[in-house]
Formats: structure tokens, C-alpha cells, sequence
């Protein structure tokens, strides 16, 4: 990712304490914002993706099977769900570290970097509750599948499909905590101007400067933001519900 | 569905219970059940609620383990349940539209999910209108229907069916009955749960009568209901509780 110079002091309405200086920033279509909210929104994305690939599986299969030490695993799972962003992002910057196992990699204080971390901190959330999800829709549909004659991945994957809905929703639970996230990613980022900053990080920093205006400005964007792809999401839900049930 | 390849498939028929038990927990839901199951006119488990009708059914398809007594079918144990087919009371419809259910069906049951395939299964049960509706938004009748083209996509050799019309108006039951009775007709062998005794007695070729977990009666229908031999019989087809 090509790293640029900007200096959030500059923007238009930045030297402003109150909530119009937030809205003139806004506003203003300022690029260098607008650069920030976009890699928030891809490291966000990203993360989401990626812990769904992980944690959606494994929250099925957890659902779907019994082994010895499943309900430890149960429970490791839902407390994870509360795991403390600083020290998901310690983790994450020990494994990626030049000394850690993972060093080779080279993507410390990358946007990278900053997806695995928010990703490691919302897996366990997003399998957690499709855990619950698939192992109640299970409750309903085992007769049925079992008479169907339906295997065992089949299974996974009509679960899976039919708890779509629901699905979306851990999704979007997910997606509000990697994005409202601010510990892991300043760790293992390094909130570094132009590269790996994002709106909450930003929002911090300037916070501390004491640029109110700004940090309200961003903090405005983010919960737009959050609450634009929540709206989308619904409004697929609401039209996949209505021709597909 | 008659030309289906999977009806060279090895017949499952008679199905015979011998001594079977099952038990939920502490209660003795079924025991000490003798019974034969032979190819030909429907054969209807007949008995008040809590009688044992749905475990015996469930029992018959694999779907419950008996804890004594075995169950053979064409003479042998642990048969592929491939040529089974189940219709529950409350089935459930999978999330998607009526004609991507009987497809689902289709391919669960190793056959292609042609459109040609589902929309004679549609057909069949006069579906065919509703294809792309979502299968949750159809009535209770339009449900059962679909789950009965859903069994019969697995073209199956014995159909079992648990209560289909238990919640069903007059209409819709008929439409169901109508159903099982052509379905009966094109040589598949129905196996079904009721307390309904006039639709067992519309649709039944012999009568198994069940109350409190054991087989009271095994007649022909003719002679259920003309001649009970039994007083559990004579008292639940006079309309008095059998308990």
C-alpha cells in the first residue's frame, strides 16, 4: 500500500472545537478523510471475510459433532468472544515481531497486519454464535435431513445456507467490532500517517491533540459508515426473505 | 417417477418387527411389538395420541434405535434406508423457494435436480403454481404437499407417513388424501400414522391398532371396524378414551 503524507490538522474545519467544524470536514469530500475511511472500511471488510472463513466452519462443525472436550471448547469459544483488543494486538505483534514465529512475514505494521489482528479478535465471535445458530437450526432439521438421507457435509452446508439470515446478522456483529476497534490495530499498525491509520485511530490521536472537531468528524463517519452497511445488509435480508423465505 | 433406474434397487418389503422395545427415558414407549408390514394396500398404525404410532414409524426408517427386538426387512437388518421415505406431522421447509426444496430432494436422493424431474413432482401434487414461492410462506396444506413431493422425489419403495393431515382443514386433507391414494395406486407401499378414523377408514388396507406402547390389533380394514377383536378396539372405535 503506497504510503501518504497527510496532516489531518489542515483539513477543512479542523481548527474548529464545535459540532459544525465536524460537518464542514464531511462535507468537504477531503481526500485524505476519505483515504482513511476507505482503509478502514478494506482492513475492516478483510477481517470480517477472513474470520468468517474460519470461525463460520468451525462454529458448524463444533455444532454438528461430538468429541471428548467439546464443551471446553465450547466455552473457550464463548469466552473469547470478549477477548481484550490490546491484548489480541499484543499476540498478534509478538507473532509478527522479526523475532516471533510469524516474522518472516514481514507485515508488522502493515494494513495486513492489521486484518490478522482484527480478524484473530472477531473469529471467536463469529464462531461462537454460529455455533448457537447451527446448533439450533440442527435441533429442527435433523429428522428431516437425516430421513433425507443427507451427509454429513451436506449437512453443513444446508445449515449454513438456511441460517443465512441469521448468519448475516453475527456478520454485521462482527463487523461493528472490527471496525469500532482502536487497541489492536494501534499495536500492531502503528497508527503511521498515511498508511496504516484508521478512523479510530485517528480518532484517538487527534482526540489527544485536542482536535475535537476532527475526532467528532470521524467519529460521525464511523457510525455512518457502520450504520450503511447495516442498512444495506437489512435491506438484502428483507428482499432475500421475501423470494426465497 | 416409475422410470427411475433406482427402482432396480432390492426390495425392502415385508418389514418385520420382532419383539421391539423402545423406550424415552424412563418411559416405555413401545413394547414387545410383533408385526409384519407386507407390500400392497396402505397399512394404517391406528391409536390415540401417546399410543407409540410415531415412534414405531421413526423405528421402522432408522430414525430411532429399538432397545430390544429387531427389525428385518425382506429378511435382513440394517438395510439402506435409501428406498424409505418420511413425511412428518410438522415437516420442516428448508429456507428457499418450493421448486429448490424438491430439487434439494432430488439430489439428496442421487437423482439429477432436472426441471423437467421437479416439475412433474410439482405437478403431481399441484404445486406446479407456487414453484418460486418461498416454501415457508405456503399454508399448512401447500407445506404437507410439498413435503409429500419431496418424499416422492426419492421415488422410494415404502412411503411412511406420520399424521399429515393432523392440522389440516377439510380441504386440504382431502387434497393430501387424494395424494396418498394415487401415490398408493402407482404401487408404492404407504405406511401411515393416524387417529383419525375416518380417514383410516377412507384409506386403509389393514389396521394396526396401538395403545399404551403395544400392538393391540393387526387386521384387514374390513375387519377392524366390522369385527373388532379386541375391547381396546371396540372402545376407541365407539368414540370412548382409550388410556
Amino acid at each position: 500500500m503506497k504510503r501518504k503524507e497527510c496532516n489531518p490538522a489542515n483539513w477543512p474545519g479542523a481548527a474548529r472545537l464545535d459540532g459544525i467544524g465536524a460537518l464542514e470536514l464531511i462535507w468537504s469530500g477531503d481526500a485524505n478523510l476519505f483515504a482513511i475511511v476507505g482503509l478502514s472500511l478494506f482492513v475492516t471488510l478483510s477481517a470480517t471475510i477472513l474470520a468468517s472463513l474460519v470461525g463460520m466452519p468451525l462454529g458448524a462443525l463444533v455444532a454438528l459433532t461430538r468429541f471428548p472436550g467439546r464443551n471446553v471448547l465450547i466455552v473457550l469459544l464463548n469466552g473469547s468472544m470478549g477477548l481484550p483488543p490490546v491484548v489480541v494486538g499484543l499476540v498478534v505483534f509478538l507473532l509478527l515481531s522479526r523475532s516471533g514465529p510469524l516474522g518472516p512475514l514481514g507485515i508488522l505494521f502493515t494494513p495486513q497486519a492489521m486484518i490478522v489482528a482484527q480478524a484473530v479478535l472477531i473469529a471467536p465471535i463469529i464462531a461462537a454464535l454460529t455455533r448457537q445458530v447451527i446448533e439450533d437450526l440442527w435441533a429442527e432439521y435433523r429428522e428431516e435431513l437425516t430421513a433425507m438421507d443427507v451427509g454429513r457435509s451436506s449437512r453443513v452446508a444446508t445449515l449454513l445456507w438456511d441460517a443465512r439470515f441469521s448468519l448475516v446478522t453475527i456478520l454485521l456483529a462482527g463487523f461493528g467490532r472490527a471496525a469500532a476497534e482502536v487497541g489492536a490495530v494501534m499495536i500492531v499498525g502503528g497508527n503511521i500517517d498515511g498508511f496504516t491509520r484508521v478512523m479510530t485511530t485517528t480518532i484517538a490521536l487527534e482526540t489527544s491533540k485536542g482536535n475535537l472537531a476532527l475526532a467528532v468528524g470521524l467519529g460521525l463517519v464511523l457510525i455512518g459508515v457502520i450504520l450503511a452497511v447495516n442498512a444495506l445488509a437489512w435491506a438484502v435480508r428483507g428482499w432475500s426473505e421475501r423470494h426465497a423465505g | 417417477m416409475r422410470d427411475s433406474p433406482v427402482r432396480d434397487r432390492p426390495t425392502t418389503l415385508p418389514i418385520r418387527f420382532e419383539n421391539v422395545a423402545f423406550t424415552a427415558g424412563v418411559a416405555q414407549v413401545l413394547r414387545d411389538v410383533t408385526l409384519s408390514i407386507s407390500a400392497g394396500l396402505p397399512t394404517i398404525l391406528l391409536g390415540p395420541n401417546g399410543s407409540g404410532k410415531t415412534s414405531l414409524l421413526k423405528l421402522a426408517i432408522g430414525l430411532l434405535t429399538p432397545i430390544a427386538g429387531r427389525i428385518l426387512y425382506a429378511g435382513r437388518e440394517n438395510v439402506s434406508s435409501s428406498r424409505h421415505a418420511f413425511v412428518f406431522q410438522k415437516p420442516v421447509m428448508l429456507r428457499r423457494t418450493v421448486a429448490r426444496n424438491v430439487a434439494f430432494a432430488l439430489k439428496a436422493a442421487g437423482r439429477a435436480p432436472e426441471a423437467a424431474a421437479i416439475a412433474r413432482l410439482l405437478s403431481a401434487v399441484g404445486l406446479a403454481p407456487l414453484a418460486e414461492r418461498p416454501a415457508r410462506r405456503l399454508s399448512g396444506g401447500e407445506q404437507q404437499r410439498l413435503a409429500l413431493a419431496r418424499a416422492l422425489a426419492r421415488d422410494p419403495e415404502v412411503l411412511f407417513l406420520d399424521e399429515p393431515t393432523a392440522s389440516l382443514d377439510p380441504f386440504a386433507t382431502k387434497s393430501v388424501e387424494d395424494i396418498i391414494t394415487r401415490t398408493a395406486e402407482g404401487g408404492v407401499k404407504i405406511v401411515m400414522a393416524t387417529h383419525d378414523l375416518g380417514q383410516a377408514r377412507r384409506l386403509a388396507g389393514d389396521i394396526v391398532f396401538l395403545a399404551n406402547g403395544a400392538l393391540v390389533e393387526h387386521a384387514p380394514a374390513a375387519t377392524f371396524f366390522d369385527t373388532p377383536a379386541t375391547s381396546e378396539a371396540k372402545r376407541f372405535l365407539a368414540g370412548e378414551l382409550v388410556i
